[in-house]
Order: C-alpha cells, then structure tokens, then sequence
C-alpha cells in the first residue's frame, strides 16, 4: 500500500470550528460532515485506497470555491478537489485532515457558440454532457475518455484526460480556450478566453494535466467541432503481437492517420469476446481496431487502402465494416474492456504507461513474462496509435498477497516504460498510485523544480498534496517540510 | 538504461555560463539566430547565450511521428528531414522575415518553440504548443531538467512543455525539442471566394469551419495577389480524391457562385504568404501586432484599427488572427489595446521601434494575483532573475 501523509493534528482537532465555518459559507446542504455521508467520497476509481474526508463542500458558484479556498488558506486545511471521482490513480483521493471540494453541483453548460465553435461549461458538467448540448447541431467535443458518461470536465482539465480519438483530436489540452480558475487563497481568475494563442505565458497549458496541485477550475471553455459525415471501423486479426505491430508501423507510414487505431492482445480478445460477443477472432494473438471518418466515399477509399496494408502482414482475419451497425459490433466488445476483465476477475488494476510503438513486441514480450512470473493475469489494451499502454492486471483484493503482487508488476510494467524510452502515464495521471515512481522518470533537480512550481501557485501546499510527489525519500523533502517553508 | 538526462558538452556549456551568471547575477540575453530580437520588448543584458552552434537533428523517427533536434538546429533543415519521409510540422510555423527584417540566418527550432509561433493550420490541428512533445531545458540556475519525452501521449508530471513553449527565453534556455509530426497530406487546394468584405468573409468561413469538411486554412486577405481583389481563403488538405470532394462540398455550402479554385503548388504559395504575412504591406516606420481574438470579432478589430489609425491588417485562423500594420506610435498601439480588449481578445507587438516596444505593454498585463503568480513561477525557474529579462513583462 501506498502510504499517505500523517494528518495535521491540530487541524483534526479543529474539526467542529473548521466545520462550521465551512457552513456558513455554503448553501443549505452544501456542506457533509457525517461520517455515513461522508463514505462515498472517501475513495475514487482507484478503489483499493479509501479514506473519509474531514468534510465534502459542494459549492454551487465560483464565488462560494472561492470562500471555500480562503476558509481552507487561513486555516490551514488541506483541499482535495473533486469531480466525479473518476480518476483511475487516485487523483481525488481524500486525506483524513482534508476537505474535499465537489464540483458535481456546478454543472450547468453556460454558453455555446456555434459561430466561434465553442462552449463554456461549468467544472461539474459530464464529458459526455459537452457533447449531447452540441450533437443535435452536429457538434461534438472531441476527448472522450472511456469514463465519459460520468466523468467532468473539471476533472478532464485537471488530468489532461485523454480518450480512443485523440490519435486525430488530441487530448484535453488540445481542445481548451480558457479556464476560470481559484487559487488557494480565493482569486477567481480568468485563463484564456475564447482566442486560440495566449500572450504571455501559457498558463491554461501549465495548468492543464497539474492534478488539481495548482488551482481549482470551476469553468472551462472548450473548443466544439463539427462531426464527420460518417466513420466505420475494420478489424484486422494476426497471428503474433510482432506482425501487428508492423502492420501498424505500415499504417502510419502510409500518411493515413486513422481516427483510432486500437490494439489488443489474445488475453484481451478472448475476454472481450466471452463478454460481449462481438465476433472477435479467437485464434488471433493480436487485433487491430482500425476507424475512418468522412463520406461513405472516402471511407471506401481509406478502408480500402487499410486492408490492403493489412493483407500484406497476412492476417488471419480481416473484416470491413459495411454500415454503422458493423462498426458498433466491432468497437462493442473494446468499449467493454473494463467490464469484460471484471468478469473473468475479481478485481483488476489498469495500468497507464507510453511506450515508443516500435518497442511494443519487446514490452508485450517482458510483461507476458512478469505475469508468468507474478502468476497473475494480464490483458493488453493499446491505443497503437500513439503508444498508450494499458495493461489489465488481474488479482483478488481479498487477498492482500495478491494485492500487492498486482501492485508490484504493475511498477515493474511502468519502469519497463520508461527503461523503453516512455513514460508512467499516458492519460490517468500520477495521482497517489504512481506517485512513489515519479523518481524512475524525473532526477532528483527535476522533481524539486516541479516541486517549486507547485509552490508558487500553492506555497503552503495544501492543494491536494501527497499526490504527483514522492512523500519522502531522495527525490525532495517531505511534503510537510515543504509546506513549512 | 538511463533515464534522467545527462548534459551533453554543448548542455553543460550552457549550463556552466548561466550558472556562474546567477552567481553574478549578470543577466543575459537568450537567442538562436535572433531572428525574432525585434519582437516584443528589447532586453538589456551584459552577455548573450546563444544556442544556434548547438544544431542538428538527434531522433527522428517517421513510424512513430516524432523528431527530435538541438536548439540550434536551422528550422529549414528540420522541414527538409521532414519532407524526405513525407512528414511536415503540424502547426507551420512562420517564416517572419518579411515583418522581422531579413537575416542571413535561418530562424532555429528552439526560437520557433520559444516563441510558440503557428501558422495557418493552427485553426484545425493546434499551436506549436500542442505538438511539443518533450524538452529539455537548462534553468537559471544552471541546471538541465526536462520534461515530457519522445512519446505522443503523456501526463507524467506538471507539463513544463507548455509552460516553455512561447516563454520566449525567460524561463529556461531550450537545448532540445521533441515535436509530433505527421504525414504531409498528399494534396491540397484553395477555394478563393472574392470581393467579400471582411465581415461577410468572417461569415463564410466561419460556415466553412463548422462543416464536416476538414478545413485546414481560413483567411481574408485585403488584396489578392494577382487580381487585387479582397478575398476569403478556404484550404482543403487531404488525399486527392478527398481535396476534390470536400472543395466541391465547401463550394455548394457558401453558394458563392464567383468561387474559384488553386490547386497544389498555387494553393502552397498562396498559404505560405498568409502564414508568413508577406500579405501585410507594412512601411519602414510601422509597428505590427498580431490580435488573437475570438474569431467572429476579427472584422470588427479590423474596422476599429482602420478607423483609429488607418492600419491595414489581414485575418487568419477564420478571423480569430488579425495581422495589423501601423505607423509605430503610442497612440496606434493604444487603439490595438483597446480594439483587443472590447473583443475579449489578446494582443502582441510582433514589430516597432525600441523606444516603443520598451515604453507600452506589448502583450496584455496580468491581473495583480496572476503577476504575483507569474513572479514566483519566474522565481522559481530563474532565482537570479537573469534569462532574457523584461522580454514579455517589465521586471519578469
């Protein structure tokens, strides 16, 4: 287990003023404190780590954060911001002597501009909810993390979050104009605006992905783009993970971006298959999910090019969607990954490492040996396209050997990452779960001199701290002597 | 393997001269080639590092859409490197030596990223920004950090690849970029739609931006070479059957039945004047701005300039971009605060006398609690206050 930092005291003891004056800067039920009420905030989609908050604030307006943050500042108390807890690293995990800010009440969508193609939206609105206000006009919001039915927008700024299309649209931080922002000590400040470039300093790029260290973001306002006349999908089945991944080298090489190009391994086809049914190839080894936009005419054109890229790395199978419908069967068993694993275990962790594409083969190689070695199980999900890894490690919570062997390969698998010229995580963020790797990536300086930018946005650090940086250790003092500084 | 970055000899030469001007608190001048000194506001500096001898291109791989290059390295030998696999730079970024005076230098990769300049393609595929995939940076106080890496997705950490690019010097010397690139597109073809006013143009691209078509340039420019005529712009890039398909759409769409079409090569030049603003006549005694606002506010940014001061100006990113040139004065550049701020929108001094550039505010001031923020965080990278100071703010 991952430890978290040991609650101010002083503050824990504090807990009845701190309460109260949280109270009378909220709306009648703006503020939980009883400790029932409190258990669904007490962990996020990192499930295995739980700890109940001091207090949950649900702020309705900028102002009240705002109220919420200066309270926080002059007293001394820790804030962990929260959307809808989400985060697959723990991003939004409580402390003891903390108190979470929800935004989930903040979540009415503000202005849409069609004229401009963008929309401002409050932190609490759903992902998906950016994109039912526009779709009826055509529109869409282009990240579309697999949480995105529930997650926020808040939250999607705060972890830069990415989604199966950003090998075309990019990730969150690629479709932003402007933030309105508290600090910790209560300025609501506007970043951005409704303009493409910054002047001055990119602070909306900074802020973006900075794990709720910096700021808390209570508005957003996000670039809407028209959807393509149509897309479809093909899957292209082989016989080895070395064979597809050439055949994706071949597919980038052709000057063809694909919208999505999605890998999966033979453990992942076979559990996505038993789940869903979707006429996955079940004598394949590797599966390339592969989607096109544009007119049926310039589908054709692209699929066809595809397959016969493909038909060069001698597939076992090949299937070119011919209508929506198709497309949906061959993406329905990928978009059930996640529930997929959870029925073939009790529980699995999701992993988040990049690699360089061309190291694929050697990384699926050295994990199928780990997982030989842990006596775990472990599926491989790959966004191909831009080297986002995603390893399902499965294990049994009840069991806290097992636990913690997950946990172990699960680091093993992120130092491979990096050791192969990527990087810990692709799309999760670091959150507490890869906090302590953080030094396989960074050298002590580096780490100390993100160290000194979080304290000039949040000197005392009492923005969710214990997250990003290791605690203690060589990489930087402890969190505590910092915030003593 | 190693993974935390060890200097190169150039790196630790860098390195070595900032750190012993911290400790003398001497403050030096951070440049390429220089060609883009003339932007912003003049810097007083005893010394200057240079970081154009560090040059040449150190990863480049096609497959997986990365290349990474020294500092120094000349932007068209990057372009070059790129093309012979077919590849460009997503975000095109200029080649200002039309605003900026001529250099008998090239401008570098690391000026490009420092000054997170973009060209047209900024409206469909992202700033210089969004494609800096890594860097490595020698801090004002003499130390080689890096952040982000050579692949295309990662969050590990807090991004100070944004927060490098377009610091334009002030927080850290570049020694290194790694950009995602991608496929050159096979064909590209400019629909022209002329004699529109600028507003009517804002209109029309702006319906163009908003379809399904993959727009990938839109501008109005005041004079169309050849013709003279005023005009808006609409690029198609793709595969050529797709540019074909889509500028016929596009044409059926705005119902302009005076449209024309270029193609290719035509359609190339033509876009390369408007990324590099060879479009703007601009005199001997003119100041430039460019104006990033939002883009259904670009005609009126454009009236509100000719009115003021009898600028002259084109639009890009659909209106959002509008290139200004003026008679340098005070006053000219007080109509640019003005005319930006009513639009929401942000303004910065591309081009001017000295005595201006150091006398007026040549991007937008900070609000006092983002300034003590912005303080710290120059603080924090720079202690000795020493890298290319007062470029964007007096006293940063």
């Amino acid at each position: 287990m991952i430890p978290l930092p040991a609650p101010k005291q002083d503050v824990l003891q504090r807990r009845a003023a701190i309460v109260a004056g949280l109270r009378d800067l909220l709306p009648e039920s703006g503020l939980i404190s009883e400790p029932n009420r409190l258990k669904p905030y007490e962990t996020d989609g990192l499930s295995a780590y739980r700890m109940p908050p001091m207090a949950v604030a649900l702020p309705e307006t900028t102002e009240q954060v705002a109220a919420v943050l200066r309270f926080c500042s002059r007293n001394g108390v820790r804030v962990v911001p929260r959307g809808a807890g989400t985060s697959l690293s723990g991003g939004a995990l409580p402390m003891e002597d903390s108190v979470v800010v929800g935004l989930m009440r903040m979540n009415r969508i503000l202005d849409i501009d069609y004229a401009d193609r963008c929309a401002t939206v409050q932190a609490g609105v759903t992902n998906i909810g950016v994109t039912n206000a526009v779709s009826a006009n055509g529109f869409f919001y282009a990240p579309d993390p697999s949480s995105q039915l529930a997650c926020m927008i808040g939250g999607n700024v705060n972890m830069n979050s990415g989604g199966a299309h950003c090998l075309k649209y990019g990730v969150t931080a690629n479709n932003l104009l402007g933030l309105k922002i508290v600090t910790i000590d209560g300025d609501i400040l506007d970043i951005g605006g409704h303009h493409l470039d910054a002047a001055g300093y990119d602070w909306l790029g900074l802020l973006t992905g900075s794990e709720g260290m910096l700021a808390v973001v209570t508005e957003v306002t996000v670039r809407i783009l028209r959807a393509p006349e149509g897309a479809r999908a093909m899957l292209a089945a082989f016989a080895s993970n070395e064979v597809a991944g050439a055949c994706v080298d071949s597919i980038i090489s052709s000057g063809i971006i694909p919208v999505a190009l999605e890998f999966m391994d033979r453990p992942a086809i076979h559990a996505c298959e038993a789940f869903a049914h979707a006429g996955y190839p079940l004598d394949a080894e590797a599966m390339l999910i592969i989607e096109v936009e544009g007119s049926t005419a310039e589908q054709d054109d692209l699929l066809g090019r595809l397959s016969a890229i493909c038909n060069r790395h001698d597939p076992i199978s090949l299937k070119v969607s011919q209508s929506a419908e198709e497309s949906l069967a061959i993406w329905k068993g990928r978009k059930g990954a996640f529930g997929a694993i959870g029925r073939i275990s009790p529980d699995y962790l999701c992993m988040d490492g990049t690699i360089p594409t061309s190291q694929l083969p050697l990384v699926l190689r050295r994990i199928g040996e780990m997982s030989a070695g842990y006596g775990l199980g472990v599926a491989n999900i790959f966004h191909a396209g831009d080297g986002n890894l995603h390893p399902l490690i499965m294990f049994d919570a009840n069991d806290p050997a097992s636990f913690h062997k997950a946990e172990t390969f699960g680091a093993d698998i992120l130092r491979l990452c990096v050791e192969v010229g990527g990087c810990l995580t692709g799309e999760h963020g670091v959150g507490v779960e890869k906090r302590d790797l953080m030094p396989v990536q960074f050298a002590p300086h580096e780490l100390a001199q993100q160290r000194r930018i979080k304290s000039a946005f949040d000197p005392d650090w009492l923005l969710n701290p214990s997250k990003v940086f290791p605690l203690v250790g060589p990489a930087a003092g402890p969190v505590l002597s910092m915030a003593a500084e | 393997m190693e993974t935390h970055p060890v200097p190169t000899p150039a790196e630790a030469e860098i390195a070595e001269r900032i750190g012993s001007a911290a400790r003398e608190r001497t403050p030096l001048s951070i440049q390429g080639n220089a060609t883009k000194a003339g932007m912003l506001r003049p810097v007083q500096a005893a010394r200057t590092i240079s970081t154009a001898g560090y040059s040449g291109i150190s990863l480049y791989a096609p497959k997986e859409l990365i290349i990474s290059a020294h500092a120094g390295t000349p932007l068209p030998e990057i372009e070059a490197a790129l093309a012979e696999q077919g590849q460009h730079l997503i975000a095109e970024p200029a080649d200002l030596s039309a605003i900026l005076g001529a250099s008998d230098k090239p401008q570098t990769i690391g000026g490009v990223v420092a000054a997170n300049l973009s060209g047209p393609r900024r409206v469909a595929s992202g700033a210089t920004r969004d494609h800096v995939m890594g860097v490595r940076v020698v801090t004002g106080a003499g130390e080689l950090i890096h952040s982000g890496g050579r692949v295309l997705k990662n969050v590990t950490g807090l991004d100070l690849c944004k927060l490098l690019t377009g610091s334009h010097g002030t927080l850290g010397v570049i020694t290194e970029v790694t950009l995602k690139v991608l496929p050159a597109p096979e064909a590209s073809a400019t629909l022209i739609l002329p004699k529109l006013p600028p507003d009517a143009a804002i209109r029309a691209l702006s319906l163009a931006l908003g379809s399904p078509f993959g727009v990938s340039g839109a501008a109005w420019v005041p004079s169309l070479p050849g013709s003279g005529v005023p005009a808006a712009l609409l690029r198609i890039e793709d595969f050529t059957a797709s540019v074909s398909y889509r500028i016929e759409r596009l044409r059926g769409l705005l119902d302009v039945a005076a449209a024309e079409i270029v193609a290719d090569d035509a359609s190339r030049a033509l876009w390369r004047a408007v990324r590099d603003a060879t479009l703007l006549p601009v005199g001997a005694d003119d100041a430039v701005w460019r104006v990033s606002v939002r883009p259904s506010a670009g005609a009126e940014v454009l009236r509100a300039m000719e009115d003021a001061c009898g600028a002259r100006g084109f639009l890009d990113w659909g209106g959002g971009l509008v290139w200004l040139a003026a008679p340098a004065s005070t006053q000219a550049h007080a109509a640019v605060e003005a005319a930006a701020r009513r639009s929401g929108g942000v303004w910065t001094l591309m081009r001017a006398p000295v005595a201006l550039r150091g006398a007026v505010d040549v991007v937008p001031p900070e609000v006092p609690a983002l300034a003590r923020i912005t303080a710290r965080v120059k603080a924090a990278m720079d202690p000795a206050g020493i890298l290319n100071p007062g470029r964007i703010f007096a006293g940063v």
